[in-house]
């Protein structure tokens, strides 16, 4: 396989050819907050939280899926760039409901995790406090919508690795929504064989696992 | 097409969307009826129904092709049915024609032919819309359809086809403007595998009807340019994909497919090369995004209409992963007229570095709204004031006009002051607006430009994917800042806000509709900035 060097920032490094840059950014020891990136699932750079400056190129570039290629320069520490990261944490944060002191996650959170990364220390957007729901139909795991962040990472884990095709997003724009089966109850898809996958892969607390089910009493289906 | 003396009467009745909507069916009836019953004096004319005829302000529209000459009404009822088939079949009315007050009421509808609004089109993409009779094969082929595509199959190698497109210098239509042969040559020199070819009928920007013009006015053309640009790019199989508000395009596309399928034009070997192409159809389901390239191929595929990071682009790996060529109806119509004439002679029309012509779509506040086919490099000017006749009413050297609105959605504003600007695009987008898709939307004094902004950033918030955050979340709050300012309820700092927010909207969202959303804003806020400063609450210095 060949390798490639290139710069980040100032250091120079050494990457197999092609693989992602976020790869370069960790042979730096550079961290960039990412949210719809997981190492096991196809990439959608969606989050746009891993945005890079590449020397020639016209815009900023999502560094969870442009390949590595010989002699790229780049950057992630620019003003634009870390304003940019900032605001669209704020944004994620004024578009759902994301009380961290009453959270499940509160300390296990990614999108907690990313807002510390940015410094983020106020909202400056509007908070929208939307009116969504809670999905409590499935006996061992809960969505809470309030807290999803539409990474689609549950999407893809469900049919990427356990094949099983439960989640979708359903509807466009501010009213997108993370659905299960035909958008029903979790609990009544048939498809979906309580894996836990999505749960293990969510960011967030969205999606959880119930407390109040003990374990080694999982039903049996 | 006209063949002097010998040429039979004929009527042509506009019959696209727009000349339908003004009325075209129930005069078409009338004219139908007339002619059945019409008694037997003479030849009787023919009633043709055709594409665009341009001026849609005032239709229903329909030319009457008399003795070589032509004569074009508009706003056509019933009532004028009888005198204009007097007219036409040569029975001057009663014993002074020109005294009859029915004769006279049928002058007020005839349009002048040589005002500038069709004197200074120049049809090329559009040369058979309003001739050509779009069910009819045998007439499209009158008209020369189809003649490049043979010629080409017997006289050109893919290769040779493809320079002569990168010698003309075409542009895409579809927006973005990237050199049509560049993209053909990125499809075609992939490593060997299939290939495929997509033509782009979504058409989402509000006041755009181009591309539908042309698949109502001569799907032939479209089919015959698609067919060419398979040829020169190595593809045996392409999709049309057109927006479901289109019925009437789709109709006429359905037919022209099976006509020329039928007809062995398509979908059979070519003797000579063994080329044989095959174009299916499909329909969109009303999302604005699927025009974008990568949210099509998503949704040709039967999957969401998201768009995906590029690169890859679709010239790479589209479809299936085979190198896809995606190009602008418009873009692929241009083709049949550019291969007769020679990429020279086409790159000798405008301006160098973006030649050819471009169809626009005028509507607004103007006197006479329609379709346009002009040369690139005309000023505004010309087509909004000299051809289109300004704001009704309208006073003034600008004549009533306060800003043009270019590319829609993702398009932006030029003031009146900048109306002398030539249409191009490295021009428009200078001055922070962009030639888009080829919408011209004509605003008076009446419109609030911080209103516009709010209408086009509720557009774009309705119509975001979702995907990708700063565009799904950060369109609704620009939306709604904007609606906060209409209200007078905004703060300097909530402008600020709207600014910080626009740029990175911009600069970081994945696709161009975020990445274009925030664009009419931006183009106000640069021109008409104190539109957007009158507005706000004042200051409260004991807050900050
Ligand atoms: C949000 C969005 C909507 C678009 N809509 C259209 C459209 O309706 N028709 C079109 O031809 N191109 C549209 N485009 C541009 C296409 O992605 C693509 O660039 C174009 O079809 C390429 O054809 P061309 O090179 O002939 O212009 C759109 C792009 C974006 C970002
Ligand atoms: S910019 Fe908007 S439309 Fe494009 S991918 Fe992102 S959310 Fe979807
Ligand atoms: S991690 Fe790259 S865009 Fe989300």
């Amino acid at each position: 396989m060949a390798v490639v060097t290139l710069q980040v920032n100032d250091t120079t490094v050494a990457v197999p050819a092609g693989v992602p840059l976020l790869q370069a950014l960790a042979a730096a020891g550079v961290a960039l907050p990412t949210l719809c990136h997981h190492p096991r699932l196809s990439p959608v750079a969606a989050c746009r939280l891993c945005l890079v400056e590449l020397e020639g190129a016209s815009r900023p570039l999502p560094a969870c899926v442009t390949a590595a290629a010989e002699g790229q320069r780049l950057r992630t520490d620019t003003p634009a760039l870390q304003a940019g990261r900032r605001l669209i944490v704020e944004l994620l944060f004024a578009e759902g409901n994301h009380p961290c002191a009453v959270c499940v996650a509160n300390g296990d959170c990614e999108l907690q995790d990313a807002a510390r990364h940015v410094g983020m220390d106020l909202v400056s957007v509007p908070y929208r406090h939307p009116s969504r729901q809670v999905d409590a139909s499935h006996p061992l795991f809960l969505l809470d919508h309030h807290r999803c962040i539409l990474c689609s990472r549950c999407v893809r884990v469900c049919d990427e690795i356990e094949g099983a095709h439960v989640w979708a997003m359903a509807n466009r724009g501010s009213a997108t929504r993370l659905i299960a089966g035909l958008d029903q109850p979790w609990g009544t898809v048939d498809s979906c064989t309580s894996c836990g996958k999505c749960v293990a892969v969510c960011p967030t607390g969205a999606l959880v696992a119930r407390e109040d089910v003990p374990l080694g009493r999982w039903p049996t289906p | 097409m006209r063949d002097g003396e010998t040429a039979p009467v004929q009527l042509r009745l506009c019959d696209a969307s727009g000349c339908r909507a003004a009325g075209a069916g129930a005069l078409a009836a009338a004219l139908g009826a007339a002619l059945e019953g019409g008694g037997g004096q003479g030849p009787r004319p023919r009633l043709k129904p055709v594409g665009c005829l341009r001026l849609c302000s005032h239709g229903p529209l329909l030319a009457l092709d008399h003795g070589g000459a032509s004569a074009l009404y508009g706003g056509l009822t019933a009532e004028q049915v009888p005198t204009l088939l007097a007219i036409a079949c040569n029975h001057p009315g009663g014993h002074d024609g020109d005294r009859d007050p029915r004769r006279r009421a049928l002058e007020a509808h005839r349009l002048d032919s040589h005002h500038p609004f069709f004197a200074l089109q120049h049809p090329l993409v559009l040369e058979t819309c309003g001739l050509v009779d779009p069910t009819d094969l045998d007439d499209a082929l009158a008209h020369g359809a189809y003649r490049q595509l043979q010629r080409l199959l017997a006289t050109a190698t893919p290769a040779q086809v493809r320079a002569e497109v990168r010698r003309s210098g075409l542009r895409g239509r579809g927006g973005a403007g990237y050199p049509t042969g560049l993209k053909w040559d990125t499809v075609a020199l992939q490593p060997p595998a299939p290939r495929l070819v997509v033509a782009n009928g979504d058409e989402g920007d509000p006041g755009a009807f181009m591309d539908r013009s042309v698949l109502e006015g001569d799907p032939h053309r479209l089919l015959e340019g698609l067919a060419i640009a398979a040829y020169a790019v190595g593809a045996r199989h392409g999709y049309i994909y057109v927006r479901a508000e289109y019925p009437l395009a789709i109709e006429r596309l359905l037919r022209a497919v099976v006509q020329a399928m039928e007809r062995g034009l398509l979908g059979q070997a070519d003797p000579a090369t063994g080329f044989a192409f095959v174009p299916e159809l499909r329909v969109g389901a009303g999302a604005y995004v699927c025009g974008e390239e990568t949210a099509l191929l998503a949704s040709i595929a039967g999957g969401r209409g998201i768009p995906r990071q590029r690169p890859p682009f679709p010239a790479q790996a589209g479809l299936a992963g085979c190198p896809t060529l995606i190009n602008n109806i418009e873009t692929l119509a241009a083709l049949p007229a550019l291969l007769r004439m020679g990429g020279e002679a086409y790159a000798a029309i405008g301006p160098a570095a973006c030649p050819g012509t471009k169809v626009f779509s005028v509507s607004g506040s103007v006197v006479r709204t329609g379709l346009v086919e002009v040369p690139m490099g005309i000023s505004l000017r010309t087509v909004v004031q000299t051809m289109a006749g300004g704001v009704p009413g309208g006073i003034g050297a600008d004549g009533g006009i306060k800003a043009v609105q270019t590319g829609g959605p993702s398009g932006g504003c030029l003031p009146a002051a900048l109306l002398d600007t030539p249409i191009d695009y490295e021009g428009l987008r200078a001055l922070g607006s962009s030639l888009g898709s080829g919408g011209l939307v004509v605003l008076d004094h009446s419109c609030a430009m911080p209103e516009l902004a709010r209408h086009f950033m509720a557009f774009c918030a309705g119509e975001s994917c979702g995907k990708c955050i700063p565009c799904r979340a950060g369109t609704v709050q620009l939306a709604d800042l904007l609606e906060r300012l209409m209200q007078r309820r905004a703060t300097a700092a909530d402008l600020d806000l709207i600014e910080q927010l626009a740029a990175v909207v911009q600069r970081t969202s994945l696709c161009g509709l975020g990445q274009t959303a925030p664009n009419p804003l931006v183009s106000t806020l640069r021109h008409f900035r104190h539109e957007y400063s009158e507005r706000l609450l004042p200051d409260e210095p004991w807050l900050s």
